[in-house]
């Protein structure tokens, strides 16, 4: 089997799971959604406050809530399923190719509805054309957020504590992702360019791929 | 006649600790091996070695041609099939489902997954999820995968255990298939009885060390 039908095959089925567990939609979604209306409450009728800081607030619950959705492939993988995948000759980089589909898709859709719901609570000022730049780096966070997840997951494999680890992993390397992705906004509004801020998120994005891919192989055979 | 396993001083050390020493093993084509020994002796770590899974630490040898201190071993991995002691289904997927998937991963054409399903006995019960089946029918869906993707060597880790007789007999199909297609079996169980049945040779593995016991 091909390399991008392994892959496929690997995203199909995870995102027949999810389907079925609702982990990121049904669960996960809801709690920050209840999350992002706690900052207007305890900021009682500031409206003007709150609807400056949402964005910042959507970036900050995404990178918290995004991890979660970021690890919640390596939470339910199991040695036995490692090693059904070796054994039918499954390439590990197509594994860590497939679950990074799978899991940008869910953590894509996770974040567009969150800023739904951001842009409905908190009412943000938002420049002309923001949306296409919002789309822009929601997709590039949740590319590199879930490839950071991802290699956590691998790299973690076989240990216990196993979730908490990779927290500790994913939380400061997603760094360059939030910074880019919330300065975007934020250069936009200023009239400044957003170039240089795409640019770190997709640098970063490529560094994750390039890491993931090539260490594939070395981290599974690593964690047995 | 080429063999399917050829270990030489072949040793496994997990975490520093030796668990597996000098091992010396030989698996001609259509021969059965049994190896039996107390728990913790190191026959799972055994049964993972053959898989090329988990990598010798010292010694040399080949599995199914495959050098075991190279990375030959990937390719050979395919050839290579094992029950272990836990079904490796995905729990949310439909049994029906799981055996797609795996038919799909292993490139096979997916029209062979309901005959199979029919020989294992699960055609009625194709559509209920994993985690809604016994553990009996777990292993019929991995019987299944087996029966689809003919492994030239066959690792049988406690296979058996907690099985009825059919289900049994069906494992008993599959090493009759495995044997006939020119391939090896090694089969670990606690069962001397099944052992002496089975296997043209019988080895038990105590404190890491394998010795010929019939």
């Amino acid at each position: 089997m091909s390399f991008w039908n392994q892959t496929l095959e690997i995203a199909r089925v995870d995102l027949r799971v999810e389907r079925r567990l609702g982990d990121t939609l049904r669960i996960v979604l809801p709690f920050a959604v209840v999350a992002l209306m706690v900052f207007p409450l305890s900021l009682g009728i500031e409206l003007a406050t709150i609807s400056r800081i949402g964005p910042a607030v959507f970036w900050a619950l995404g990178i918290l809530f995004g991890m979660q959705v970021a690890l919640r492939q390596s939470a339910a993988d199991t040695q036995e399923r490692r090693d059904l995948h070796a054994l039918l000759g499954v390439d590990p980089a197509a594994r860590f190719v497939g679950r990074v589909l799978s899991g940008g898709v869910l953590m894509l859709a996770f974040l567009v509805v969150l800023f739904i719901a951001m842009v409905l609570i908190y009412g943000p000022t938002l420049p002309s054309g923001y949306w296409p730049t919002v789309l822009l780096g929601t997709v590039l966070f949740s590319i590199g957020l879930t490839e950071l997840g991802t290699l956590a997951g691998e790299i973690t494999a076989g240990l216990r504590n196993r979730t908490a680890l990779a927290s500790l992993i994913v939380a400061p390397l997603a760094l360059p992702l939030v910074i880019g992705a919330s300065q975007s906004l934020e250069a936009l509004s200023r009239g400044t360019g957003i170039l240089p801020w795409v640019l770190l998120m997709l640098a970063t994005d490529l560094a994750l791929a390039v890491i993931g891919v090539g260490m594939a192989r070395p981290l599974e055979e690593a964690t047995r | 006649m080429d063999l399917l396993v050829h270990l030489e001083n072949a040793g496994v050390s997990l975490g520093g600790k030796p668990i597996l020493r000098h091992v010396d093993f030989d698996l001609q084509p259509g021969q059965v091996a049994g190896v039996t020994g107390p728990n913790g002796s190191g026959k799972t770590t055994l049964i993972r070695m053959l898989t090329t899974l988990l990598r010798v630490s010292e010694g040399a040898g080949s599995i199914l041609g495959a050098d075991v201190n190279s990375d030959q071993v990937f390719a050979v991995r395919p050839s290579i099939g094992m029950i272990g002691h836990n079904p490796a289904l995905i729990d949310e997927l439909t049994l029906r489902e799981n055996l797609v998937h795996v038919v799909r991963l292993a490139g096979l054409a997916e029209e062979r997954v309901d005959p199979v399903l029919e020989v294992v006995g699960l055609d009625e019960a194709s559509d209920r999820r994993a985690d809604a089946s016994s553990f009996g029918m777990r292993r019929r869906i991995e019987v299944a995968h087996l029966l689809l993707t003919r492994p030239r060597l066959l690792l049988l880790d406690e296979a058996t255990s907690g099985l009825d007789n059919s289900a049994r007999e069906l494992i008993d199909a599959l090493m009759d298939r495995t044997i006939g297609d020119g391939g090896g079996v090694v089969m670990v169980s606690h069962d001397h009885q099944r052992l002496d049945e089975s296997c043209d040779e019988v080895m038990a593995l105590s404190s890491g060390r394998l010795e010929r016991a019939r």
